[in-house]
């Protein structure tokens, strides 16, 4: 395929996959700025006086970072997990995989997919934010946009993943559930790990989440629990891993070809 | 130039079923082939393979002279495909189905929306090109798979079981379809379990059974091979005895219908002048069942199966011979 048709391609699944989100915008963009508007209200700002400052911020402005980032994350997952996954259950994935479609063409579509509902869905709990709180000038802007970039791409990736192993419906709950969720809750989202005991603080390394959440707070509130250079490096590699396991999945045909 | 040359190719699943044991099949471009077996005989597996949908564990395919294998972006670029089941989008118009098919072809938009207009007035579905993909009948949603592997106009169209619980009617206008599409130069690959379909629209015939052709050629040499054919006569007046010959196997089947078996060495005219001289008058005379589907029956039964499995191909061959 010439360099034009294969981005005739590309824009083809992205454009589907656009339209699939924005056409259910009540299932997709409506909730995360419900639930996002109630975790401003109650832990920053029913809570959040009582704890006071954190990293020299109030509480409520130490925490919005994280919460956008859970957004991204959540979102960018969900995205691609239940998209693919349809597209599985209903054998329309055969409508690529029948095309002069890469494989690695169809991963960017989907990732591309993935990354462009969590940007949205960010820029709508930053929305929120702002009547919550005063984020300060962003201290550095390009690490913001590199860091949710970043992080939706990664996450699209291990939604891609999940895609691709579930054989049903629950299948693509159970991780988000009880991988995810924990996962990002133990990040660092609500909390400095320097609150915690020495120990816990160790284990919290290796969390891949944290790293993620203290760059883009770094990246908004110039304070960090973790090294920023560690963050975008650990981030890096998880995208390389898990983009050629990715790929490898499509090329052996798991769980979309017998 | 062979369309499609499929060389010993083989399937096992998972599951340790042997769907396809080194099957040899050459289609010439430009041939209407029906492909055609009973049930699990293997030709899903067939299309799947070609469609790049179900992993080969050996053997070839070639379109064109090109391995799908090395060669996928070419191969599947000639190659439109028309599955059993539906598999598209249930929430999406028929008109984004197809044009977003040709997306992946690297189709654009403006020559796609000109070729969805094209295929969907052709196939008349263009008044329904807005509605929703769940919302059509069976036969509608078939009939739009036609129309989306057709967007980037392929040179081999390969359909599996295409007017499977299709009223009569569409099935017809289906066939008229399919017969103008390889009238204007497209390769075309059938499979189907209306033999009468088969024997309709097709140039040849592949049987495929338990995973190996067990006979392939023209319409006209296998339907040769049908050793004898059965008639049935309708009578102008009531029966109550058989004439006494013994050159035609003969019944009643009630006092104004007779079956009567003709070989191949015998003739029609032999019959009729046996008929006149017990002075029976026919009023009609039709095959009791469709000749592919009574060769089709014949070639599948249990000798065929014993004779394949038990004494090897040969002797199976020999016993197809007789039939």
């Amino acid at each position: 395929m010439t360099t034009k048709k294969l981005l005739t391609a590309y824009k083809t699944i992205v454009s589907k996959e656009l339209t699939r989100f924005l056409r259910i915008w009540v299932q997709t963009l409506l909730p995360p700025a419900v639930s996002m508007t109630l975790y401003f209200i109650i832990f920053g700002n029913l809570i959040g006086p009582r704890i006071g400052t954190m990293g020299g911020f109030t509480y409520m402005q130490f925490i919005a970072p994280g919460i956008i980032m859970m957004s991204i994350i959540n979102n960018s997952y969900s995205n691609v997990v239940s998209s693919f996954f349809g597209a599985r259950f209903q054998r329309h994935v055969e409508e690529m995989l029948i095309a002069p479609v890469p494989n690695w063409m169809i991963l960017a579509g989907y990732i591309s997919g993935g990354v462009a509902r969590g940007l949205i869905v960010g820029l709508i709990v930053t929305v929120v934010a702002l009547f919550f709180t005063e984020l300060r000038i962003i201290h550095n802007p390009f690490i913001v946009c590199s860091v949710v970039i970043l992080t939706s791409v990664l996450f699209s990736l291990a939604g891609f993943i999940n895609a691709i192993f579930a054989k049903n419906f629950d299948d693509i709950s159970i991780i988000p559930t009880f991988v995810l969720t924990p996962l990002i809750y133990l990040g660092g989202v609500f909390y400095s790990i320097e609150l915690l005991p020495e120990i816990w603080q160790s284990i919290s390394l290796a969390n891949p989440i944290l790293y993620m959440v203290n760059a883009f707070r770094y990246g908004i509130l110039g304070v960090s629990d973790i090294d920023i250079h560690i963050a975008f490096t650990i981030i890096l590699l998880f995208i390389v891993i898990m983009s050629g396991f990715s790929l490898y999945l499509l090329h052996r045909g798991t769980g979309i070809k017998t | 130039m062979k369309a499609l040359e499929i060389t010993r190719l083989e399937k096992t699943y998972k599951n340790g079923f042997q769907a396809l044991k080194g099957i040899d099949l050459a289609v010439d471009e430009g041939d209407f082939l029906a492909l055609l077996g009973p049930n699990g005989a293997g030709k899903s597996t067939t299309i799947g393979i070609i469609a790049s949908l179900v992993t080969r564990n050996s053997g070839s395919v070639k379109i064109f002279g090109l391995d799908i294998e090395t060669h996928p972006a070419e191969t599947k670029s000639q190659l439109g495909i028309v599955p059993q089941e539906v598999n598209f989008s249930l929430f999406e118009t028929c008109l984004n189905i197809v044009v977003n098919q040709a997306g992946y072809y690297g189709i654009n938009k403006k020559v796609a929306y000109d070729r969805a207009e094209k295929y969907l007035s052709r196939l008349g579905m263009w008044d329904r090109r807005n509605d929703i993909s769940r919302n059509l009948s069976g036969g509608l949603k078939r009939r739009l798979m036609i129309a989306r592997a057709l967007l980037h106009e392929p040179k081999v169209l390969i359909l599996d079981e295409p007017t499977a619980g299709v009223d009569v009617e569409l099935r017809r206008s289906t066939w008229g379809f399919l017969k103008e599409t390889n009238a204007r130069g497209t390769t075309i690959v059938l499979t189907t379990h209306y033999l009468e379909e088969a024997e309709s629209l097709c140039k040849k015939i592949a049987i495929i059974d338990k995973g190996l052709i067990v006979e392939y050629g023209s319409m006209k040499d296998i339907l040769a091979k049908l050793y004898t054919e059965t008639f049935v006569l309708d009578l102008a007046n009531p029966l109550g005895k058989l004439p006494d010959t013994a050159e035609f196997n003969m019944r009643l089947t009630d006092p104004l219908t007779m079956e009567v078996d003709v070989n191949r060495d015998q003739n029609a005219n032999a019959l009729f002048e046996t008929l006149s001289s017990n002075r029976i008058i026919v009023r009609s005379m039709r095959n009791k069942s469709n000749r592919l589907e009574e060769l089709f029956i014949r070639l599948l039964d249990q000798s065929g199966v014993y004779y394949r499995q038990e004494r090897g191909k040969d002797d199976y061959q020999k016993a197809v011979n007789s039939i």
